[in-house]
């Protein structure tokens, strides 16, 4: 019974590494969590430390809390050693000023007391020759002495004999050597210190007592800068990576014998192994666990939503299997179930090899498009965004029934004449067809015809028709909903054309400003075409009119109809915060407005359509009943809007297995009782089936049980009494019965208190996580998504009736 | 300074030979290094690796093996032969045939008593070291396969033998082998061919280090005959081992050109389990290393590419200075090339023949720094043979360039040249006196008239030359009694001094006119490496392997004022730290008080007149000379002017008409003659 356990912003997140189940996430932490280490006193506990200046020992098994260490300090690194009993290591910063990056490591004594919360005063400096980097420092053999290096220098600590032996390397040689120090790992029974370097190279230091008599061998594979170095427990090997993505096993003592695990990914961060050494795990830049047997083979992946260097398509709804698709892997497209919080599969497109390298321009997917029923997949990939020569592929891709994925259809390698700005299907059930823009001045219209050359039952595309109007160049294209027009852009002019005969039908035109973006209104709406121009001017238009129905001045980034009803979505950048607006094309006023959502521009949103609409009469949130909305930021954050019942529902049933059996209600629950349910967590990836609502009576408990790993389930003791009054208490699945949410009620009011005062510190803490690219990678997406939620509701509770009144005063 | 117009000849293809073997001397620290040609060098470790002895080689010679019993050297070779070197007279003593086909081996226990070689009918003989020769003891038991490779443990009482595909430990009393054990054949294609193991190392702790040809250095127990430890070196072959004298490093050379330490190393620190773990790795060889040496601060190899390495440990070394640098010798430390002064001939000396040029001449005059126009071309004259399987041990043209004269460790023979325009002819002296029967070094005396022989115990004949032919004048011989060779001679212009100088740093003075021992310089620690005697005031101009420089003044008997001046103030730092030795000293009759001096890399000029500089002045200051105005520029001068303008020099002459000729033999020329190294894959190609 194994766990993994890595840091995610605030929480530590806890895997199985059997199934690779998320299991729980140790919450507490206020700020980014920067570093974890086991116990040695106790191997089920584990201490984290984070940028709040606190550090925190769990029970990482059940997930609870047990003792919090104030040091006051902003912590960035946590080491522990088994000989240094009550002792941790910390890196703190030099100065309060982050800015230079001058850090000093600080042992602190932990006091031994009962209480809770303890303030940990006392701290001695070890050193302040330290670097940003925590995986440049490492205990050696036993605890007897730390090693660690910056720049160009390695220390070694001893603490017997309290004296520092320190090695230079020169900054680089005849050859062209980057000698810098990239991390360091010990050996666990030799005194053999183990360092990468920036230009690849592997150092085994030795004999590092006398400041002449050291030696060290060299070892070099790695291309670029060693990421991380880890001895197995035995000492037997050394594991290492780097942006390679190959995981390197050098046998320890046999010179140069190696063997790779090759393709893991995005490069790799940290490796580390289990006590036993029977598993290594690598974490990689793409956001994505790997847990790999001794013998070398992966027996597991833990992927979280694939962070590529950017995402390029759309975001997409698979109609199909309803998952979120974007640019994932590098070349591939990624589906990613978002009821299920979990990686689906990557999608080759480019099929070709990636090479890991930096500087090297490699065929990149850019646009993507799935007809109406997700039968057909149009994809981009262009190559050379930077040099001149731009080489692109449009390919179309069918969903094969038999495999269950998509297979190449056509292949269409000089589509047009220049960059293909934007793509779309027409959203008729009978004839599909896609339509592209470009930057030659031309929109082309492609149909799936039989080859009348190769005779075959499997019919390709080819392009039907040509359009272009007076050289402009065309940027956004749409059909609308029933497909029976489709509206082009042509910088500041929109043309509306019928697919069936090619005619052009009419113009629209509003200047002065380029269109931006456009769509048509769907259901009720659809005679109503949308567009937001580069002059900060939304307009409706009446298709049956041709006439300008309403507009107003805002600023929009992004339009985003929803599918599923006549909402559409605006994203408006103003004055660095982004604002959203949700309305209906047939009326100027928006049914829901939420100002300062972010500081970021969104230009990626999506309405994901739920699996059972909601009940919801609260007029604010009713345009959340069919579908959800999901836009990323670009930090690359994935946020959503959620309705306050459904955190209800997510939490009880992410809390269930706290077990605490003697809870009275107390004044804190009444208080903080309705405050909870505005807690939420998203998407809870274990447990699916708890989502849906509206289940027979009682049963949640049960189907809870029922989907629960077993692995992850309390003792049937425990369990038995929860059984029972699920059976007694029979009322509508929707409403929790109240005696667990007492049981879990007093786990949540610490970390609810904390989470209160700690929004205000969120923004803050989100620029220091990307100026420190290290400890969390896992996915930030739901800490983020939870404080804007809360800051969502916040703002909902307020009045904005004065909002209304400005948007009508527009014309 | 001086202008000179300069013969920059590049037409001396001398190709110096592959190094096959290397013999460390502990106690009197002189590296024995044996050539591809057969030819054997002795070294001066500690005094900055001057070559101080040669013993030429001769043809159908292949040494594969040397090794030093006391301070006597031997040698083992492919003819089947071991060869006992007289090291005071740089010759062959004698060679005995072992009788059992080519030997690939050769060593001693260090006891001194025996010697062991390894031969390729797959015995191990022994033979017994007497007083003055080597007597066959017996054989160890036959084997099936060569020996390649034997090490003796250091009680004299085991042997250990690399042989195909195993290793062998036999006790040496019995004759019996103890262990059999087996080297394991390279994976894939190369499992059909055998694995050979080059080298054995026997650790007195009974360890066995063995390298072979499938790149690996094993470590084995004698006691079990079991492997320790294994450790890929290498994907071709480890050629070459070598243990420290204290046995806590070991070095093993590859056929990749690489040299891959081990060190004995506790794993614990503090305590005292120690292993051999790979350290570090140093390329400084193109091709294959052949032979390896650890001495006591620094690792010597040396392979195909001829060049001899001196890679200090810096671990090892007290003090970082000039004599603890990387050290590449590439060239030898004795001069190849003679010109005749007045007639415009050069006489280059190849191991086994001679090459007569005549310089070109060149058209008027040119700016400082700018080629001239060639008006003719060089000329070869003449190409000379050797008679006879024995290499020329030295060679030499008289200044009016009529008389050529060679030697080899057998013969001597003078050839007179007659050289009427384009005709060019040489008749050889047939009678000549019984003492010119070899020469360990042979000088003309300025004017043509006599040639000097240096002869066996620091003696030099005198031979007057005649259009006649040749007659013995009489013989010089040193007050000290040393025996050693002379390998320096120097006349003086005016024909009354004649200064040698020997392997035991001695430098005699003998009055020429009484033909009697006139004086002794006094001896100082570090070997001559050239000198020459002033043609006006006849002081004696030495410079040293140390890079220190002496004047001598032979009438008065003592050091000049000069010199004691550049002993009280030292010379500069940075001429203290260049790596060659100075080769030739030369004097420029226009200007007394100047004293031209080369060395691989450079040409310098010495002008005594001027201060010398300290360690606070620029010492290469010609460019910030050139700056200044005339008046700054003589405080700013001062006595050492280099000139960095050629390179890989190998001799530096000045002739008759002001001219200098400058031979150069670039590396880049001898590395493209090599033959092809192993190819190895590198990354990004």
């Amino acid at each position: 019974f194994r766990f993994v356990l890595c840091t995610s912003g605030d929480s530590v997140k806890v895997y199985s590494t059997r199934t690779e189940e998320w299991l729980h996430s140790l919450q507490g932490h206020t700020n980014q969590v920067t570093g974890i280490a086991l116990n040695r006193a106790n191997h089920l506990q584990v201490y984290s430390c984070s940028a709040d200046g606190t550090v925190k020992l769990w029970d990482f098994i059940d997930g609870i809390l047990i003792k919090t260490f104030i040091i006051g300090y902003p912590l960035f690194a946590i080491y522990v050693s088994e000989k240094h009993d009550g002792i941790v290591f910390l890196h703190i910063a030099m100065d309060t000023d982050s800015k230079n990056e001058c850090f000093q490591l600080v042992a602190v004594h932990l006091p031994k007391s009962a209480e809770q919360e303890v303030e940990a005063k006392e701290l001695s400096a070890v050193s302040s020759r330290i670097s940003p980097n925590p995986s440049c420092t490492a205990f050696g053999r036993e605890g007897q002495y730390i090693a660690f290096a910056r720049h160009l220098q390695l220390n070694v600590y001893f603490f017997r004999k309290q004296k520092t032996y320190s090695f230079s390397l020169k900054a680089t040689d005849k050859k062209g050597a980057k000698n810098a120090f990239t991390c360091i790992a010990c050996h666990p029974a030799d005194d053999c210190i183990a360092t990468g370097h920036e230009d690849g190279k592997i150092r085994l230091w030795r004999n590092f007592i006398h400041t002449k008599e050291y030696t060290y061998s060299t070892q070099h594979w790695h291309h670029n800068a060693v990421n991380t170095l880890c001895f197995t427990p035995e000492g037997t090997n050394l594991l290492s990576g780097g942006i390679e993505s190959v995981l390197v096993q050098w046998q320890y003592g046999a010179g140069n014998r190696k063997e790779f695990l090759p393709r893991l990914g995005g490069s790799i961060l940290h490796v580390s192994t289990s006590s036993d050494g029977q598993l290594f795990c690598t974490s990689h830049s793409d956001n994505k666990i790997t847990v790999i047997e001794s013998s070398f083979k992966v027996c597991g992946v833990i992927q979280g939503l694939v962070k590529g260097d950017a995402v390029l398509t759309d975001l997409m709804i698979d109609p199909r299997s309803k998952a979120l698709v974007l640019n994932g892997k590098p070349g591939h497209l990624q589906f990613y179930s978002l009821m299920r919080d979990k990686h689906l599969y990557n999608l080759d497109i480019v099929q070709q090899e990636y090479i890991y390298e930096a500087g090297l321009d490699q065929f990149e997917v850019v646009k993507a498009a799935f007809d109406i029923n997700g039968y057909w997949l149009a994809t981009v990939e262009e190559r050379g965004q930077k040099s001149s020569d731009l080489e692109f592929v449009l390919k179309l891709w069918a969903y094969d029934e038999r495999t269950q994925s998509f297979v190449l259809n056509t292949t269409i390698t000089a589509a047009h004449t220049d960059r293909i700005i934007s793509m779309c299907f027409s959203s008729s059930e009978e004839t599909t067809m896609l339509v592209t823009t470009a930057e030659d001045g031309q929109f082309k219209a492609w149909c799936q015809g039989a080859d009348a050359d190769t005779q075959q039952d499997q019919s390709f595309w080819s392009c039907e028709f040509v359009g272009s109007y007076h050289n402009l160049k065309p940027t956004n294209c749409s059909f609308s909903a029933d497909s029976s027009l489709l509206a082009v852009n042509f910088q500041e002019v929109i043309t509306i054309w019928s697919p069936d005969t090619w005619e052009l039908l009419t113009t629209l035109c509003q200047p002065p400003g380029v269109v931006r973006d456009l769509c048509f209104g769907r259901l009720s709406c659809s005679k109503y075409l949308i567009a937001t121009t580069t002059r900060n001017l939304l307009c409706c238009w009446n298709l049956l009119t041709c006439a300008l129905e309403w507009s107003t001045s805002v600023e929009v980034s992004k339009l985003q109809p929803d599918p599923l009803s006549e909402n559409v979505a605006a994203f408006s950048y103003q004055s660095k915060h982004t604002d959203l607006f949700v309305f209906k094309p047939s009326e100027p006023r928006p049914l829901f407005t939420h100002k300062n959502m972010c500081s970021e521009k969104i230009h990626r949103a999506v309405f994901v359509p739920r699996e059972e609409p909601l009940n919801n009469c609260d007029e604010s949130s009713q345009w959340l009943n069919r579908s959800q909305l999901y836009f990323l930021t670009q930090n690359m954050d994935l946020l959503t809007f959620s309705t306050a019942t459904e955190e209800d529902r997510m939490l009880s049933s992410s809390k269930r297995l706290v077990i605490d059996d003697s809870v009275a209600v107390t004044p804190f629950y009444l208080l903080l009782g309705k405050h909870r349910q505005q807690q939420q967590k998203l998407n809870t990836p274990s447990h699916p089936a708890a989502d849906k609502p509206q289940q027979p009576q009682g049963s949640v408990t049960i189907t809870e049980l029922l989907h629960t790993p077993a692995h992850v389930l309390p003792a049937a003791s425990v369990l038995c009494s929860m059984l029972v009054s699920s059976l007694l208490i029979s009322n509508t699945g929707v409403r929790k019965d109240p005696l667990r949410e007492m049981e879990s009620s007093e786990q949540e009011m610490n970390s609810e208190k904390e989470e209160e005062h700690s929004e205000e510190e969120m923004e803050a803490c989100d620029s220091q996580q990307e100026l420190r690219a290290q400890g969390s990678v896992d996915e930030v997406t739901p800490k983020l998504s939870k404080a804007q939620e809360r800051e969502l509701k916040r703002i909902r509770k307020t009045d904005f009736s004065w909002m209304t009144g400005l948007i009508d005063s527009k014309p | 300074m001086g202008e000179f117009k300069v013969h920059r000849v590049r037409f001396f293809d001398y190709m110096p030979s592959g190094i096959r073997a290397l013999a460390f001397n502990g106690d009197t620290e002189r590296m024995a290094v044996a050539r591809m040609d057969g030819s054997v060098e002795i070294f001066h470790c500690s005094d900055r690796f001057f070559q101080e002895k040669i013993i030429p080689g001769r043809e159908q010679c292949g040494i594969e093996g040397l090794s030093w019993v006391g301070e006597r050297l031997f040698s083992a070779g492919l003819n089947g032969g071991i060869t006992e070197y007289d090291l005071t007279n740089q010759k062959v003593k004698y060679t005995i045939d072992a009788y059992g086909g080519p030997i690939w081996t050769i060593t001693g226990n260090q006891q001194g008593t025996h010697l062991a070689v390894g031969c390729e009918d797959g015995t191990v003989k022994l033979f017994e070291v007497n007083e003055d020769k080597i007597q066959f003891e017996r054989n160890l038991d036959r084997q099936k396969s060569r020996i390649v490779s034997l090490s003796w443990h250091t009680s004299g009482s085991k042997i250990a033998a690399g042989m195909m595909d195993m290793i062998q430990i036999f006790n040496v009393e019995t004759g019996h082998s103890i262990h059999r054990m087996l080297a394991d054949r390279g994976v894939g294609t190369s499992r059909s061919k055998e694995c050979v193991v080059w080298s054995v190392v026997y650790l007195s702790d009974g360890t066995i280090v063995s390298g072979d040809s499938v790149g690996m250095v094993k470590l084995w127990d004698d006691q079990t005959g079991t492997l320790i430890k294994s450790h890929n070196v290498t994907k071709c072959d480890v050629l070459a081992l070598s243990v420290s004298q204290n046995e806590d490093s070991l070095v093993a050379g590859t056929s990749e050109g690489t040299v891959v330490q081990f060190q004995f190393v506790s794993m614990v620190l503090g305590k005292d389990d120690k292993e051999w773990v790979r350290t570090r790795t140093f390329k400084n060889h193109t091709h294959d290393i052949r032979a390896v040496a650890e001495i006591t601060t620094a690792v010597v190899s040396g392979g195909m590419d001829a060049q001899l390495v001196v890679k200090p440990l810096l671990d090892k070394i007290e003090v970082r200075s000039a004599a603890s640098a990387l050290r590449k010798i590439h060239f030898p430390h004795r001069r190849l090339v003679f010109c005749a002064r007045n007639s415009g001939l050069m006489l280059f000396q190849y191991p086994g023949h001679l090459e007569l040029w005549r310089l070109g001449e060149s058209e008027g005059k040119g700016i400082p720094g700018s080629s001239l126009f060639v008006k003719r071309n060089p000329e070869k004259l003449l190409h000379l043979k050797v008679k006879g399987e024995d290499h020329i041990r030295c060679s030499a043209v008289s200044p009016c360039g009529e008389w050529i004269v060679y030697s080899t460790a057998s013969s001597l023979r003078l050839y007179r040249l007659h050289c009427d325009n384009n005709n060019v002819s040489i008749t050889k002296i047939s009678k000549l006196p019984k003492v010119l029967s070899s020469a360990n070094q042979l000088c003309f005396s300025s004017d043509s008239s006599h040639l000097f022989s240096a002869s066996t115990q620091s003696s030099v004949h005198i031979v007057s030359l005649s259009q006649s032919g040749c007659k013995f004048v009489g013989t010089l011989k040193p007050k000290s009694g040393s025996h050693q060779a002379i390998h320096l001679l120097a006349a003086s212009e005016d024909g009354e001094w004649l200064a040698s100088a020997n392997s035991d740093h001695e430098v005699h003075i003998y009055n020429l006119q009484t033909r009697k021992a006139h004086c002794t310089v006094p001896v100082y620690s570090s070997a001559v490496t050239a000198m020459g005697i002033h043609p006006t005031t006849n002081c004696l101009f030495m410079m040293y392997a140390d890079q220190q420089m002496c004047e001598y003044s032979i009438e008065q008997k003592q050091y000049t004022d000069w010199s004691r001046t550049v002993q009280r103030k030292g010379l500069h730092r940075l001429w203290m730290e260049r790596d060659t030795p100075c080769l030739n000293v030369m004097f420029n009759p226009q200007n007394p008080s100047h004293v031209i001096l080369h060395d691989t890399y450079m040409l310098c000029i010495i002008d005594q007149s001027l201060p010398l500089p300290d360690d606070k002045t620029q010492f290469y200051n010609q460019l910030t000379l050139k700056s200044l105005t005339e008046d700054q520029r003589k405080s700013h001068s001062h006595a050492f002017k280099v000139c960095k303008t050629f390179k890989d020099i190998l001799c530096v002459e000045l002739i008759s008409d002001q001219s200098l000729v400058v031979v150069e033999r670039p590396l880049e020329d001898v590395a493209t003659q090599l033959p092809a190294p192993i190819k190895q894959k590198k990354f990004a190609t």
